[in-house]
């Protein structure tokens, strides 16, 4: 018997941590219990996008989406909608400051203002089942490069659509093929780089949790147009669920002939490997990903020579990023003139972002070129929690750069982003509200580049960590007056003298705060003062008259610095409180002044 | 399994055909059976079975069924509603096995509404 609903569970990392393996075995039990488990299929999907809301599931045909299901929720569920046909509304979602539920997946504006190429296939099909993709038009592309198309078509085709590497840096996918395609040499290899490291960001990882085969795809295609034989995928082994669903992938596409001698009778050998990278930072970089690769120490190398000419082994390789690989297939499925029609003038098609930090919708986002960042952020993302002001949204990871609140309206685009200062990045979007202290959020990223500088390069090594001193002595309000002159010197140098992107760009979060928020550095620095209220050691703890000596904070403060009658007003000890905020958190009665 | 050839990964993705465009909410035709108490205890659940089984056998991959709670109208249940894309839903009522078998030959295959078991063409407004 044919089945006749679909019951897709979402089984992307973020769900799987909120319990969804679970509702899926309960689902999958309760179906059974009820005689419904010859006419209803419980799948599980790749990552859904709709992180904030997980476990997600969504019943197909009709679209009906459930979110943040327990185990506990499942039986009613069964019994009211597979049963007797009631969808359950307490189940489905809700937008922030509404009152109505949305009951169908495409009704929902964090969905439906989302264009989908890179994650067409997004919570449609079982990532382990290579089934669902060629049933999705999988492996179709490659049918039709293998009969209809020579190398040059290809590579012409990409040209024409105008896609640029989606990792971060932009450059032009067909150009970098072509480059590799013209270089001398019998042997090529190329590489899929999934070493996505940027804090905040999980594109990558996605893409292949739900859909490992159109990477596959679109790296079958790239090797049939550069003429290489062998691909690696180099991914970071913090991503358990994305290598085992690759590995799968892998296997199936083997067993069907995808990958091997002779790939559908057509005369072309191809294979693959995965390798897993240990998590260094900088092993996104290509030169140092490619030492990682031979078996070397994940530091970086002088270009040129550009990996195209000389790369794996000193052989022509090419490296694309996870993102960039699956939109292959889509282009030549549907003609590089449609991908171009998306867009803007100088970036073309989509891109996916991670929307993570102070936003309603935290989750996994793909949007046309050209759409402004107040449209992701608020009609896609719900704007900011618990009624605060948006401040600014940090875009590149740590080589990238904050945007501020007021250039809410600038596109994307790589052109006009990289304008304020900020990069495209791989897809890293982190919104801040007017609680995030900008220094601080400098502070950190620097603290991560520092961490993760490989110490090749002395700027990088010594200048960073020279940095984040200054940084972190502003923090606790013994900044000095020339400090701000220092960190542009510094940020100047280490600019000019790293030899990689990670040196050429860790100042970048300093210098795009200092640009756009510098009244914060100098409140931190000449009245010792956060204005965002953040940086702990610069706030002072004091009760106001509200108090009615309920005595609440001072159960709650570690140090014994609370004391007074009680229902008389109590008084903190400056000397010693240590400024942890409990007392400000427990407080019902806004007695408690933080300044 | 041995190699793929290009006719091969074609009638794969024939086979797994139905469940794609289930999943993608693409269909020609779509039959809600509707199963509150009231068209459970009329038997619904048989006609449910029915069409299954029958869509399995016409073998046309572009048709979904799907059930939803009462239709208000309890004495007349089992029923169901077919739509077809583009055209107005059709109410049926008082059905068995035979009635659904008939509905299904000439209205759902052939485009035909079959008058003498309908109910209603259309749905309820929204206020």
């Amino acid at each position: 018997m044919e089945f006749r609903t679909h019951i897709m569970v979402c089984a992307g990392t973020a769900c799987v941590s909120c319990g969804s393996f679970n509702v899926k075995k309960v689902l999958e039990e309760e179906i059974k219990k009820r005689g419904l488990d010859k006419e209803i299929l419980v799948v599980a999907t790749g990552c859904q996008g709709f992180c904030a809301q997980g476990p997600i599931v969504v019943v197909q045909p009709d679209d009906i989406f459930y979110q943040l299901l327990t185990p506990e929720d499942v039986p009613f569920l069964v019994e009211e909608h597979f049963l007797k046909g009631r969808p359950v509304k307490k189940m489905m979602y809700t937008p922030p400051g509404e009152k109505t539920e949305i009951p169908t997946m495409s009704e929902i504006g964090f969905f439906n203002k989302q264009r989908l190429i890179a994650l067409r296939n997004k919570g449609l099909i079982d990532a382990e089942q290579i089934d669902d993709y060629i049933g999705r038009n999988g492996y179709n592309a490659l049918i039709k490069v293998l009969t209809e198309m020579t190398q040059d078509d290809v590579i012409k085709s990409i040209k024409d659509s105008g896609l640029r590497g989606r990792g971060g840096g932009g450059f032009p996918t067909g150009l970098k093929w072509e480059i590799c395609k013209n270089s001398k040499g019998d042997l090529k290899y190329i590489i899929c780089n999934a070493d996505e490291g940027d804090p905040g960001a999980y594109m990558d990882r996605s893409i292949i949790e739900s859909d490992p085969h159109s990477v596959i795809e679109g790296m079958l295609i790239g090797a049939i147009a550069i003429g290489a034989h062998e691909g690696v995928v180099y991914i970071r082994t913090e991503y358990p669920l994305a290598i085992k669903r690759l590995e799968t992938a892998i296997e199936q596409a083997r067993e069907y002939g995808l990958l091997g001698k002779d790939i559908l009778g057509k005369g072309f050998d191809f294979d693959l490997r995965i390798k897993q990278g240990a998590g260094a930072f900088v092993c996104g970089e290509e030169t140092a990903l490619l030492a990682s690769i031979e078996g070397k120490r994940g530091m970086p190398n002088k270009r040129p020579p550009f990996p195209a000419e000389s790369g794996l082994w000193g052989k022509p390789t090419n490296i694309n990023n996870v993102e960039t690989w699956a939109n292959i297939p889509w282009i030549i499925l549907n003609g590089a003139d449609r991908f171009a029609s998306i867009g803007t003038e100088k970036s073309k098609g989509t891109k996916v972002f991670s929307l993570v930090g102070k936003i309603n919708n935290t989750g996994l986002v793909e949007v046309p070129m050209g759409i402004t960042l107040k449209e992701i952020i608020f009609d896609i993302g719900g704007g900011v929690p618990n009624g605060k002001k948006f401040k600014a949204v940090q875009m590149g990871g740590p080589s990238g750069g904050c945007i501020p609140a007021e250039l809410g309206d600038t596109i994307i685009d790589y052109d006009s982003v990289n304008a304020t200062g900020a990069i495209m990045g791989s897809g890293g979007m982190v919104v801040m509200d007017e609680t995030t202290c900008m220094v601080d959020v400098a502070k950190y990223f620097l603290n991560f580049t520092q961490a993760e500088s490989c110490g090749k390069c002395t700027f990088c090594r010594i200048g960073t960590k020279r940095m984040l001193e200054i940084l972190q002595r502003i923090c606790e309000g013994k900044g000095e007056e020339e400090d701000i002159e220092k960190l542009q010197e510094l940020a100047a140098q280490i600019k000019d003298s790293s030899l990689c992107g990670l040196g050429q760009t860790a100042p970048n979060p300093v210098l795009t705060t200092l640009k756009y928020f510098r009244h914060e550095y100098e409140a931190h620095i000449r009245d010792k003062k956060c204005p965002a209220k953040s940086c702990k050691t610069l706030l002072t703890f004091e009760i106001n008259d509200k108090c009615i000596g309920c005595g609440a904070c001072a159960r709650v403060c570690p140090t014994k610095a609370i004391t007074g009658e009680k229902k008389k007003k109590h008084l903190i000890d400056q000397a010693k409180c240590i400024k942890c905020g409990a007392c400000f958190d427990i407080c019902k009665f806004s007695s408690i002044d933080k300044n | 399994m041995a190699k793929l050839s290009i006719a091969d990964l074609e009638e794969i993705r024939n086979k797994v055909k139905k469940s794609t465009l289930l999943r993608e909410g693409s269909f020609n035709a779509k039959i809600t059976v509707h199963m509150g108490t009231c068209g459970i205890a009329a038997g619904a659940r048989t006609i449910m079975n029915t069409l299954i089984q029958i869509i399995e056998e016409s073998k046309r991959n572009d048709i979904i069924v799907t059930n939803s709670g009462c239709a208000g109208f309890c004495s007349k249940e089992p029923m169901v509603t077919v739509e077809l894309k583009g055209e107005s839903p059709v109410k049926y009522s008082s059905l068995n096995e035979s009635k659904i078998k008939k509905i299904f030959e000439e209205h759902v295959l052939n485009g035909r509404i079959v008058a003498e078991y309908a109910l209603a063409i259309g749905n309820e407004r929204e206020p």
